[in-house]
């Protein structure tokens, strides 16, 4: 390639690098549309890979997974729901030194990987926008269905 | 592409694999047939639990009782080729018997058993205890057939040193890692050598549905449900305690002395549940009753107290300033939950709870407030209550 003028090398080299991210652009958008097969066993030993999902809310709520709209539910996402539903967190409500607790266990004892860098940002996200709500010693019945009763 | 485009992290998608965030929730009355007033908690793992005017049969069919999973349920499930192993330090022989075998050698007895979850009222506590919010609905009461673990027990021989049985099943693990199980808890010599205590193969007449421990499953009526081990392999008879997954402190456990709401307490501290303490539940009415003046109103319900039985169930309709007597059944057999019901007119016009109240055979009665915080918030069995309006 040396005798090639160097703007065209530039070419030449840019054009073999769009190819490869297109080829592995190409690679991963082919394989996230199927579903598990019936007995398949899939490690679940990294986050997901999470796209889109801005499209997916409303009124301050993701739908398909129920978690409240905020910076750093994508993280949550992809670091929360490989191995459990977002439902066992949508449930739960602690103070950011009860969340981080939760982690370590996942980590020590339910093979949760190291959240590194991101860590921060989800704990952000659990304590701001599911900390603890205080009731009294029992709480009210609430969320009354009222109907006559038929005897 | 986005993988690309300035996204802090870059993980390879598992091949194949869609992620749970763009699967669509699955509906439970499809997957396992249930009523579709069962409350969803959690669709991975699994739990569903029913409300109380859903549990008001006096046996529990499948569609209403609760579901509890700490791992995925079991897909391929051959009763054919399905074998039980008994095995440990203490067991004289390991000895390894086909389901066939069981059903055939021992004598099959049938119960009507209550399971209830360690965690059921859960969603009380404050602080809030980290788990399944479980309100009251986590506890079932139906007719379990098999052998007795006791006769199997004795027939493989169990050595002198014996002092717990621990269960080994087949679901998996939520890592999909096959060297982790998802739980392994067990029970004491004493309680598995009950009358009561069963390796179960069917419940209410058929085959255990499958999410509920489908061909064998271990019954241990009274000690928080986690004890009756699905999907049943294994034994080990152990010469201490059972040390399996989720057996031992935090799990399944409450501090030995009483702590203020909040405290953070060490393990050593903690003691592993067995008998689960005096409860109650009123399946008729509904909450949420109206009612014209004058118009008497029947309630109805059921109480359990593990291995005791159930003295008297109260009811209150002025929170408790005072108390009046149910009427109540004796239990069909010892486990087995007991049926109450009473009259109730009231005063006037405006808004009431009805509040019902179990005491047991020891005289201890369920408390009104939510009682001793621990850190798992196990063991609410505070009074059930329901709404009523009369105009």
């Amino acid at each position: 390639m040396q005798h090639l003028p160097s703007s065209l090398r530039l070419l030449l080299g840019a054009g073999l690098l769009v190819l490869v991210l297109v080829g592995l652009g190409v690679y991963f958008q082919a394989e996230n549309n199927t579903i598990p097969e019936d007995g398949e066993i899939i490690h679940a030993d990294a986050p997901l890979q999470v796209d889109g999902i801005e499209a997916q809310v409303e009124n301050g709520i993701h739908v398909p997974t129920g978690l409240i709209a905020d910076e750093g539910l994508r993280l949550v996402i992809a670091h929360c729901t490989a191995c459990h539903s977002s439902k066992l967190v949508t449930q739960n409500r602690a103070d950011r030194e009860g969340w981080e607790k939760m982690i370590r266990w996942m980590q020590r004892t339910q093979n949760l990987w190291d959240l590194g860098e991101q860590e921060a940002a989800i704990l952000d996200y659990l304590s701001e926008n599911y900390a603890p709500v205080q009731t009294g010693r029992r709480p009210p019945l609430t969320d009354i269905d009222w109907y006559e009763l038929k005897e | 592409m986005a993988t690309l485009l300035g996204v802090d992290i870059v993980y390879a998608l598992p091949e194949g694999y869609l992620p749970l965030a763009l699967q669509p929730n699955q509906d439970p009355e499809k997957r396992f047939g249930k009523h579709k007033e069962m409350r969803v908690l959690n669709d991975l793992p699994w739990n569903i639990e029913a409300q109380a005017h859903l549990l008001d049969d006096m046996v529990t069919p499948a569609d209403k009782m609760f579901v509890r999973n700490n791992g995925l349920i079991p897909e391929k499930i051959d009763p054919d080729s399905w074998t039980l192993t008994i095995k440990g330090e203490s067991v004289s022989k390991e000895k390894t018997y086909s389901l066939k075998t069981l059903k055939s050698q021992f004598p099959t007895h049938t119960y009507q058993l209550v399971l209830e979850c360690g965690g059921n009222g859960r969603s009380e506590y404050y602080p809030p205890a980290k788990g399944n919010q479980w309100t009251i609905g986590a506890v079932s009461c139906a007719h379990w057939t098999g052998i007795r673990l006791r006769d199997v027990l004795q027939d493989v021989g169990v050595n002198d040193d014996a002092v717990y049985i621990g269960y080994y099943g087949s679901d998996t693990h939520l890592s999909r890692d096959p060297g982790k199980n998802p739980i392994s808890r067990g029970i004491p010599l004493s309680k598995a050598m009950e009358d009561q205590t069963l390796l179960a193969f069917a419940m209410n007449g058929e085959d255990i549905p499958v999410a509920h421990g489908h061909p064998l499953r271990l019954i241990a009526s009274g000690f928080p449900a986690s004890a009756s081990g699905k999907w049943i392999h294994t034994l080990s008879v152990r010469n201490k305690v059972h040390d399996g997954e989720k057996m031992a402190p935090p799990s399944y456990s409450v501090p030995c002395e009483p702590v203020e709401p909040g405290t953070e307490v060490p393990n050593e501290d903690m003691c592993i549940i067995e008998d689960m303490p005096v409860k109650s539940l009123i399946t008729y009415p509904k909450s949420g009753a109206l009612l014209k003046v004058g118009q008497n109103l029947n309630i109805r319900g059921h109480a359990w107290a593990g291995a005791k039985r159930i003295q008297s169930v109260q009811y209150s309709i002025d929170f408790g300033a005072t108390w009046n007597a149910c009427r109540l059944q004796n239990p069909v057999n010892r486990f087995a939950w007991q049926h109450f019901e009473a009259d109730i007119s009231f005063p006037g016009k405006g808004y009431y709870e009805v509040w019902a109240k179990a005491t047991d055979s020891d005289g201890i009665s369920q408390p009104m407030l939510t009682p001793g915080w621990n850190p798992k918030g196990y063991l609410n069995n505070a009074c059930h209550r329901i709404a009523i309006k009369i105009s």
